[in-house]
């Protein structure tokens, strides 16, 4: 593991350092609270009634005979959302959660029944009685998007949708600079090529779970699993016609996200069954739930065109994404178009891409959602372009890179960005040059991702005894609660032993956006240091008063508050401790507030480099070695920062070798289950080596850039590029999974 | 007035330029400027913009300073994972 630190980085103690995590031992002990494991008295256990078609109108549902079971103490529909408020009807979130006039993909619920325990709940979803019409359906993008296809929903159609499409093409978009004509004209060579990807599940561990009471005056108690417990509120306010102030959102600690749990799911079901029946209830997803009803991937096809010349340099280059993710908009598509070409500095770059509307599960974020699709597709077709001219794929991407002052291909010129210097560090690395034997091959790929701000609000209290709480509202899905408490030490200049954080519920803090887009580390760091420089304003005040000096004699220093100068006197200074034992008769408790919509995250960029060795009997690829470079940003906890490159990386390797949603002929999810759906286990993969690129982020007081999601993005095409090398084949779909790769050997003996 | 790259598929729905011009000094005057000349991008801006301004994407601050002189690109809502 290595961190390349350039030395204009401010020195720090704290920031940087690798102390012990604060939730491991709960977490290895079980004594962590997940959703799950949330009770209330009087509970009652609540579960869906779920509609294994693609694509259904539905004709009735009679509940009669489940209400009459001794037990069964709710049950809801559809209706019951449109009575409490009318505009459910156009809920889009809701309608996901459950189903109103039609079942849009297979497992989507229609009913929810609370009962004294799980067994009762269970046995009276068999009690009612639905009667369905099964409609045409389509899951495929190709045969959406032809005219003719069965209509998933109608009336969702943006405006701007080029003619020839049927009315599941509903989002269109297009972005690029440049002539692309002339661009291809000067090109030695074109490629073009057809690359797709299946959709894929974010996998967490921890299944969605929350606890909802909701009482007949109107104010209500959730807790859940959730990325973003503020969204929660936002939402179920919303279809609950509640005031934000009557429903408090606490957020239990969480078994894994990567942007699937940034909406609800049940959660508004739960609200729905309390209210009717009086008592809390607690819904808990089944694995198989989880696969069916929750958000995966987009699915995608892209074709990729890139002109190249002999020297390396690229004239132009042009994709067309499709992606697919289920039966209701989203702006995964958008986010896909932008990040395909980023990484290189483009005359002429032109990206299209079309959301189309299939009967599948509504996709849901996964980290960095849309880019890892698109840029496959590109990386895939560099790497062939590579080979086709016999050069080096790391010099090709060096000379092509994306720099300062570069126009970017989804229009914004680069500031200081780290791709090159990432590359460099690739090309420096003992992996490039390792040798390799025969069936094995290496692969490169460059990723991508924005990174956001967004609204982030901090207390930082200084208690009695001289320690500090913070308290952020972001729950803690890759290690933010230690990266916080170490920037408020350092900011404050104690030890990080007396600094504790804490996720508030929503009624304790303002309003925090979702952890997701890798803001946290950037956005709740950014309060937290604003919000000490603020505590130790007012502990400098405290101590001008205990001396009797003015405020502004006094400066703060390493946890001590010093006199400025000789003429504010020579008293011994004053620890952080030393203030806040007496700040109860210098004026009262002491704490610092910051609220603010952060703005200037950097962008970042990962280069992953990964050999492959590829059984010629068996078409099975065994991963050799796995290197990730990435440009982080100042690395405040550098082992959550491994740790996050390292994760990313796996996912895209899962990605890349097995994940895949298979369905059947009759459109019917058929793996919702880790037995059938694989992802990569500890025993599938080596040591994946994580390399910081510390570029420090000129937007942010200690340089931090946002590092969750780019990691992700780079391994689809680094393993398709090491495969197609080890193999001689290229291949254009994932997963490359044995099977696919074994008939492809076989084909072309 | 502030030149603002839009992206292409908007192209149409303005006035076939990559680039429109409006009058504003901050982020909102722009937004609510480009509104009102090309009524065409009211749906968007309604399903949500960010602007880049000098090569910072900003999602919503409306009192963010833009200057005559500024790089501004429209962009789609952003968001993660």
């Amino acid at each position: 593991m290595d961190q390349i630190t350039p030395k204009a980085v401010k020195e720090f103690k704290i920031v940087g350092t690798r102390p012990l995590r604060p939730d491991g031992i709960d977490k290895v002990t079980g004594k962590a609270m997940y959703g799950a494991d949330l009770y209330a008295p009087n509970m009652l256990y609540g579960c869906l009634l779920r509609i294994n078609e693609p694509h259904a109108f539905i004709e009735s549902i009679n509940i009669s005979n489940a209400e009459k079971l001794p037990g069964v103490k709710s049950i809801i529909t559809f209706k019951d959302f449109l009575k409490i408020n009318p505009d459910n009807k156009n809920n889009p979130i809701l309608e996901n959660c459950i189903a109103n006039e039609k079942v849009l993909y297979d497992g989507h619920a229609i009913a929810a029944i609370a009962a004294v325990d799980l067994n009762t709940a269970k046995k009276a979803l068999k009690l009612i009685k639905v009667k369905y019409k099964k409609l045409p359906f389509v899951i495929n993008i190709e045969e959406a998007m032809k005219t003719g296809a069965p209509i998933v929903s109608v009336g969702k159609k943006n405006e701007n949708i080029p003619d020839g499409y049927s009315d599941n093409v509903i989002q269109y978009c297009s972005f690029g600079n440049g002539n692309l004509e002339d661009g291809f004209k000067t090109a030695d060579k074109l490629i073009k090529r057809t690359f797709k990807t299946p959709s894929v599940h974010q996998g967490y561990i921890e299944p969605h779970a929350c606890l909802a009471s909701m009482s007949n005056d109107g104010k209500a108690d959730l807790w859940c699993c959730t990325q973003g417990h503020f969204n929660v509120r936002s939402i179920c306010s919303n279809i609950f016609k509640m005031d934000n102030s009557q429903l408090k959102v606490t957020a239990s600690e969480i078994g894994g996200g990567f942007g699937g749990k940034t909406t609800v799911f049940i959660e508004p079901i739960a609200l729905a069954l309390s209210q009717k029946s009086g008592h809390p209830v607690k819904i808990v997803m089944s694995r198989e739930e989880v696969f069916k009803a929750t958000g995966p991937t987009v699915s995608s096809l892209v074709d990729v065109e890139i002109g190249m010349k002999k020297s390396g340099k690229i004239t132009a280059a042009k994709a067309i994404i499709r992606y697919e993710g289920g039966a209701f908009p989203n702006e995964t598509y958008e986010l896909g178009a932008q990040s395909a070409f980023a990484s290189y500095d483009l005359d002429a770059v032109k990206t299209e891409a079309f959301n189309v509307l299939t009967n599948r599960p509504t996709q849901a974020a996964y980290r960095a959602p849309g880019a890892p699709q698109s840029i496959y597709a590109v990386e895939s077709v560099i790497d062939e372009l590579c080979q086709h001219f016999n050069l080096d794929p790391l010099y090709v991407r060096i000379l092509n890179a994306a720099k300062k002052g570069t126009k970017s291909s989804y229009g914004p010129t680069f500031d200081d960005i780290g791709l090159k210097a990432t590359l460099e560090a690739a090309k420096d690395h003992p992996h490039y040059n390792a040798p390799l034997k025969e069936n094995q091959g290496r692969g490169i790929s460059c990723g991508f991702w924005f990174n956001f701000g967004g609204n982030t609000c901090v207390s930082l209290n200084i208690n009695f005894d001289g320690t500090v709480g913070v308290v952020e509202g972001n729950p803690d899905i890759g290690g933010s609660r230690s990266s916080i408490s170490q920037m408020a030490a350092e900011e404050l200049g104690i030890s990080l032993d007396k600094v504790k954080t804490v996720i508030a519920d929503t009624n304790s803090l303002g309003h925090n956006d979702v952890t997701d887009g890798s803001r946290v580390t950037f956005s709740v760091g950014l309060a937290t240091i604003k919000a000490a420089k603020l505590a130790k304003k007012e502990l400098c005040k405290r101590a001008a008063k205990l001396w009797g000096i003015d405020e502004d004699a006094v400066i703060w220093k390493e946890g001590y508050a010093h006199p400025a100068g000789a003429n504010a006197g020579n008293q011994e200074p004053l620890s952080l401790e030393d203030i806040a034992k007496v700040s109860s008769q210098t004026g009262g408790p002491i704490s610092g507030h910051y609220e603010v919509n952060a703005e200037g995250a950097g962008v970042s960029f990962g280069v992953h480099l990964v050999d492959i060795e590829t059984d010629m009997e068996t078409g099975h690829s065994k991963i050799l070695r796995y290197t990730v470079f990435q440009d982080a940003g100042k690395a405040i906890h550098p082992s959550y920062v491994e740790g996050q490159m390292q994760g990313g990386s796996v996912q895209g390797i899962g990605w890349a070798l097995n994940e895949e949603y298979i369905y059947n002929h009759d459109g019917k999810l058929q793996n919702p289950g880790f037995l059938d759906y694989r992802i990569p286990v500890a025993s599938d993969l080596p040591m994946i080596d994580p390399v910081i690129l510390e570029i420090p982020n000129p937007g942010h007081p200690y340089g931090v850039r946002g590092v969750g999601e780019t990691s992700i993005v780079p391994p689809l095409a680094a393993i398709n590029n090491a495969v197609s090398r080890a193999t001689g084949i290229r291949f254009t779909e994932l997963p490359l999974s044995p099977p696919r790769v074994l008939k492809a050997i076989l084909n072309k003996q | 007035m502030v030149k603002v790259k839009i992206w292409g598929s908007l192209k149409n729905l303005a006035d076939g330029s990559d680039y429109i011009l409006v009058t504003g000094s901050n982020f909102k005057e722009v937004v609510d400027n480009i509104s009102m000349k090309y009524p065409g991008l009211k749906p968007q801006i309604k399903r949500g913009i960010s602007l880049a301004i000098d090569g910072k994407i900003y999602k919503e601050s409306w009192f963010t300073p833009i200057d005559k002189d500024s790089e501004v690109v429209l962009m789609p809502y952003m968001q993660g994972g």
